[in-house]
């Protein structure tokens, strides 16, 4: 009998393969797949209004009639965004200065140091690094402290460029590791090139580190971006502001499964465009 | 790679079709008489677990000296009590809904959704020897009974009140007004309930500042009282207000000063006044009257420790534990012997929220859900629903 099956997977190599991938890819699918594949349906089943009770397999579209309606979704949805591209960028200008000395400039022993001093803030929980943050700006904080002599109040927790501060600082080392890394692998052998071609330092910056740097960018830019525009703890921590995963977050927490599902696609689909552009930059080569 | 495609997604859809069978099995409640789904007759072996949602403070076990009311419970009965704090009562709706709870204590702005869909089970009150000595006025209310029967047993009772930081504030407000107008000292330091139920609260301005509307209801609004609720209340934000989701967080902007007027329950002023650091609060009940709440512990028809959550509901009612939980919430006590035993803790507690003053209830508008039938005989009439009242807080606050 054994010998039947073997000999049968034996002339039938493809059956083999499917037996053997129907583990992992039954895991996946199932739990990982499968979950995310009920959530989204939620987006297409009607709830009843009172008693907030979803009734599934009951189609409809009402949920994504009111995201498309009322104006307020496509603002929640361009701040997000907006923000998380804020972030990136402000996390590449620092990066790129920071990632560049520890590669080109620093002697060893200060590089392993900066590198301990980038990656220490991974170590603290992120509520805490939020936390932080909060007794920093809020009117009385830390910043408001140090600003008053000046005639000048702590920002608060209203306002929308503390999630700007706070994500920036919390992905940053996200932005600065990939950058490192690519920073490292330019031969120094291209660098002298230029500089005997006659190119001095801003030159060789732009025509030769920089196109090279592309797709290191483009990496940490994947997180700093995906990250920010997933996040709904420092919009709502720092700037009692509501970002997307605020919306989905509130919406789930009150019962609204319909709606929370159909504003979900935009994370979705916004990753999936980011995800494709940033291939096209290399950035899954230099992961 | 290419030709496994087809092997790999059957693989996937194989699986996927073996896991959808499985959920669709669902199996009906096999209720072979006529009584109603969850219902107890008579009180088993406990369970060794309870699983409850709550409205924060609602079981404390020694965190603040001298309020602790679930140890004792849990050395009586056996019964493990596991908690999950609920953000509002939409909130509190929806964790119920998820089914790991074996009960809550729940406002009438769930109690009722809850009793209709048949979330929660009928109570048989005859196993509850405490319930008798419960006022009157708390019995088989609207908001915890359904057809003559009671869903639940009371928790308390108490109204939103007006809270203010008296160094900012230093003529005691008596109205709204504080909130709704805005003053140089508070812009921008204005606490308001960061849950949609607060539009009732903007209604009942409205009753006191523009009767034309003829608002007769706060949570029964037409499109026109609606959308005016809704103007006051973008206006309000725009003076700089500043949400509060959780408890906490309002005693922390008040303790820090960020926050210096505000909607409140007595329970965050009680905690703000227990800590000698931050900066004198008090409270009010405005003359317009306020929303407010009555409470009340509810069994889920599905729930896992029934007989656990009979002995948490007759325990709530106990003069010990009624009396510690609603002077450590500053709300109305449900029963002369709790109310006898707060006065032991603190002085004068039942006269000051009104316990058995049925007349001063009258003021209170308790959470309601909104409905499109409004809720009123009147056919021709239509109101906003629940699902239009949490939208258009999601836009006030998404601006």
């Amino acid at each position: 009998m054994i010998r039947r099956i073997t000999g049968w997977f034996n002339r039938h190599p493809r059956a083999t393969l499917g037996a053997l991938l129907a583990g992992p890819l039954g895991w996946i699918s199932v739990v990982y797949l499968g979950s995310l594949l009920i959530l989204l349906m939620h987006a297409f089943w009607s709830k009843d209004s009172f008693t907030g009770k979803v009734e599934p397999f009951n189609w409809t579209l009402d949920a994504f009639v009111q995201i498309f309606s009322n104006p307020v979704y496509f603002t929640i949805a361009a701040r997000t965004i907006g923000i998380a591209l804020l972030v990136t960028i402000s996390a590449a200008a620092i990066a790129l200065p920071v990632a560049y000395y520890m590669a080109r400039i620093a002697s060893p022993r200060k590089r392993a140091l900066l590198l301990v001093a980038v990656t220490m803030p991974l170590w603290a929980s992120y509520l805490v690094k939020i936390y932080a943050w909060r007794t920093i700006l809020q009117t009385n904080g830390l910043l408001g402290w140090a600003i008053s002599p000046f005639g000048l109040e702590g920002p608060g927790l209203t306002e929308i460029a503390n999630s700007w501060l706070v994500l920036t600082y919390l992905w940053l080392p996200y932005m600065i590791l990939p950058v490192y890394a690519g920073l490292e692998r330019i031969p120094n052998s291209l660098l002298e090139a230029s500089a005997d071609l006659g190119g001095r330092g801003w030159i060789t910056f732009r025509r030769v580190i920089f196109p090279q740097l592309i797709p290191a960018l483009a990496a940490g830019s994947i997180f700093t971006f995906s990250l920010s525009i997933g996040d709904y703890i420092v919009p709502d921590l720092v700037s009692d502001a509501k970002f997307i995963g605020n919306v989905i977050y509130d919406n789930s927490a009150l019962g609204s499964f319909p709606v929370a599902a159909a504003f979900s696609f935009v994370p979705i689909v916004v990753m999936i465009g980011y995800l494709l552009f940033a291939r096209r930059l290399g950035a899954f080569e230099s992961l | 790679m290419k030709r496994f495609k087809g092997v790999t997604l059957l693989a996937v859809l194989a699986l996927l079709v073996a896991a959808c069978g499985g959920s669709t099995g669902e199996s009906a409640a096999p209720s072979g008489d006529e009584k109603p789904a969850g219902w107890l007759e008579a009180l088993g072996a406990a369970e060794g677990e309870l699983n409850l949602i709550i409205w924060p403070g609602y079981a404390e076990r020694g965190e603040y000296e001298g309020f602790n009311w679930v140890d004792p419970f849990e050395a009586e009965t056996g019964c493990k009590v596991n908690v999950t704090a609920m953000t509002d009562s939409n909130n509190g709706v929806q964790l119920l809904q998820s089914g790991q709870y074996d009960g809550g204590s729940f406002s009438g702005d769930a109690s009722v959704r809850l009793m209709t869909a048949g979330d929660v089970a009928p109570v048989n009150v005859d196993l509850l020897s405490n319930y008798a000595a419960v006022f009157s006025g708390l019995k088989n209310q609207a908001h915890n009974s359904k057809d003559g029967m009671p869903y639940g047993v009371p928790h308390g009772r108490g109204p939103n009140l007006l809270m203010w930081n008296t160094d900012v504030v230093t003529t005691a407000p008596t109205s709204w007004d504080a909130v709704w107008d805005g003053t140089a000292a508070v812009n921008g330091k204005i606490s308001i309930y960061d849950s949609s139920i607060y539009i009732a609260d903007a209604a009942i301005h409205l009753m006191a500042k523009r009767p034309e509307l003829g608002i007769k209801n706060p949570y029964q609004l037409n499109e026109e009282q609606f959308a005016a609720a809704i103007d006051l209340l973008e206006k309000q934000r725009d003076l700089g207000v500043i949400y509060w989701g959780s408890y906490a967080d309002q005693v922390a902007g008040f303790a820090s000063g960020d926050l210096v007027i505000g909607t409140t329950w007595q329970f965050m002023a009680n905690v703000l006044g227990g800590d000698t650091t931050a900066p004198k609060v008090e409270t009010v009940m405005p003359e317009e009257g306020s929303t407010g709440w009555s409470d009340t512990w509810m069994m889920a028809t599905k729930a896992a420790n029934p007989n656990c959550m009979y002995l948490w509901m007759n325990h709530m009612m106990s003069a010990e534990a009624n009396g510690q939980a609603t002077v450590f919430f500053g709300e109305a006590a449900t029963s002369e012997a709790a109310c006898d035993y707060a006065e032991t803790i603190a002085p004068g507690h039942c006269e000051l929220t009104h316990a058995s003053d049925e007349a001063y209830w009258e003021s209170i508008w308790y959470w309601a859900t909104p409905r499109e039938d409004c809720d009123d005989a009147d056919a021709a009439t239509t109101c906003k629903t629940q699902d239009d009242w949490v939208e258009a807080w999601t836009t006030l606050r998404g601006n």
